[in-house]
């Protein structure tokens, strides 16, 4: 362990914004990722849930 | 007769690999968020500072997995397509359907860390090094992929056209990443390379090693979870569809 | 009764018959063959209009610069290699053929080689001229640009194959294939510049030559398995 301080460590010995840039895009490509999915997944469910009672309802 | 075979070819049937993968995400999801964790604990409080670039290498603790992820998940992609086209089976069509987001992303990443890397190291957001290059061309092989699945209405004509799509394109990687590397020789204006990373210290080696793992384990459980989209997606039609919504 | 007397075509004959009939269909409509060679020229004009006339820039961005305008060009009558035939069910007609669908596949790269390849070769040395470019940098240029072209119609083909029908698929085609056409545009380019700087273009040669030799074995193989699949 090497940071004296927090503020150290968000500085990053002053590349705090390509470090922490690169880390945070990722986090939120990796959460973006699984909200999709998941919104998706959602979408999916309702819709086809519709479909179902449409033709449950039609026959 | 082997019950073990029979046990993997039910899988192959989207029905069947639907549940299976319902109930094998949330380990992955485990995985990939223990992984990350050690990965990122080494990155940041065990790896120690560089003698050259400072704190501002850490960048690698992310630029290196999403580069080979990028391109593992290509060859996983086509591999998928090889095994579709051969067996004629719908679901690897889907498994490289499901991939090929995620492993677009990952090029994506590569680069744009990349330029977050090269900026303050070597002083300009792009360069032209071969690593570079070749990865911006690995991400227009994937946008190609995605751009001719989109635009073909039939799912199973688009699965397999992109599953020819995906083999031409993993012949031709080794290629291109020649012939850039050549390029790149031929043309040495510029002395800045982004393989000349630093000298690894152990620490690095392992951070590095822990967090292409947690890539990995995260990449298939997205994988899982979109292909489980997918099946539901072209399989609406279908009695077990119908029951599991219920 | 008069007996029909049926020739048996060999496979050769039906080969040359499948290029006459590309070659024909293609000079009924001159046009279509001739826009390709005028966007050549057209894009070839655009770049010194883009970066100013110093001459020393143009000399030094030339090979690119042309190399980058006839891949352009190159692939823009690609489309024609299978839309026709797929819109009047010839296209068809020659996959159900006895003949293999991979000879008749490189039948049509091959004609679209001499109908918009060839004429890129003839045109270079003109527009090399316009950037400078001088006699033995001119003829490498045709020399790369006559072992790249054929490549970048077999490559094409491919791409053509997998988006028959497809909405989009002009642009589409691009997306696609361009990727795979940077090898050649890597080494037939380089070749030129490696010239001018004095260095040796054995390797680039052998390896334009490599990527041929390549394309001929493998893109009829992809191109047949991608109609059938087009074609289901």
């Amino acid at each position: 362990m090497h940071w004296n301080s927090v503020s150290e460590f968000f500085a990053m010995g002053g590349y705090a914004f390509y470090v922490w840039g690169s880390f945070g895009l990722t986090a939120l490509v990796a959460l973006g990722e699984v909200l999709l999915l998941r919104g998706q997944r959602q979408e999916l469910l309702k819709h086809l849930r519709s479909e179902l009672l449409t033709e449950r309802s039609s026959s | 007769m082997n019950t073990r075979t029979i046990h993997w070819f039910k899988f192959a049937a989207p029905q069947n690999f639907y549940f299976l993968a319902g109930r094998m995400w949330p380990w992955f999801a485990a995985l990939a968020t223990a992984l990350t964790v050690a990965g990122l604990w080494i990155s940041f409080f065990v790896a120690p500072t560089d003698a050259q670039q400072g704190e501002g290498y850490r960048i690698i603790f992310v630029h290196v997995p999403a580069s080979q992820m990028s391109m593992f998940i290509y060859l996983v992609m086509a591999g998928w397509a090889g095994f579709g086209l051969a067996f004629n089976t719908r679901l690897s069509g889907m498994m490289a359907a499901a991939l090929a987001p995620t492993g677009a992303l990952f090029a994506f990443l590569s680069l744009v860390t990349g330029s977050l890397w090269g900026k303050p190291m070597w002083g300009a957001w792009w360069v032209w090094d071969a690593r570079l290059t070749s990865e911006l061309i690995l991400l227009f092989l994937y946008l190609g992929f995605l751009a001719l699945q989109s635009s073909i209405d039939d799912p199973r004509r688009a699965d397999k056209a992109c599953a020819v799509l995906a083999l031409v394109g993993v012949v031709n990687v080794p290629i291109i990443y020649f012939s850039v590397k050549w390029w790149n020789t031929l043309h040495q204006g510029a002395s800045v390379s982004l393989t000349k990373s630093p000298t690894m210290a152990a620490a690095m080696l392992w951070g590095m090693l822990i967090m292409v793992l947690a890539f990995w384990m995260y990449a298939i459980t997205i994988a899982l979870l979109r292909v489980r989209n997918i099946i539901l997606d072209r399989e609406r039609h279908t009695e077990w569809v119908k029951n599991a919504l219920e | 009764m008069k007996k029909l007397q049926l020739r048996k075509l060999g496979l050769a004959s039906v080969l040359l018959a499948a290029l006459r009939r590309e070659i024909s269909l293609a000079m009924r409509q001159k046009g279509e063959v001739l826009t390709p060679l005028m966007f050549f020229v057209v894009i070839a004009s655009l770049f010194p209009l883009g970066v100013g006339p110093e001459s020393a820039l143009l000399l030094r961005m030339a090979p690119g610069v042309l190399w980058v305008s006839a891949l352009l060009a190159a692939m823009l009558s690609l489309q024609r290699l299978f839309a026709m035939d797929y819109a009047d069910g010839s296209l068809e007609q020659m996959v159900l053929s006895a003949t293999p669908l991979g000879l008749l596949v490189a039948v049509k790269a091959f004609a679209h080689f001499l109908l918009s390849g060839l004429p890129l070769v003839l045109m270079a040395p003109v527009l090399g001229l316009q950037f400078g470019l001088e006699g033995r940098a001119l003829g490498i240029l045709m020399l790369t640009l006559l072992l790249g072209t054929p490549t970048l119609s077999l490559i094409g083909s491919i791409g053509a194959a997998l988006t028959l029908g497809v909405r989009g698929a002009g642009v589409l085609l691009s997306l696609l294939i361009l990727p795979l056409y940077i090898p050649v545009l890597i080494f037939g380019a380089g070749a030129v510049e490696a010239d001018a700087a004095g260095l040796g273009i054995g390797g680039h040669l052998s390896l334009l030559a490599a990527l041929l030799v390549l394309s001929i074995f493998f893109a009829p193989l992809a191109t047949t398995t991608a109609l059938r699949i087009s074609l289901e």
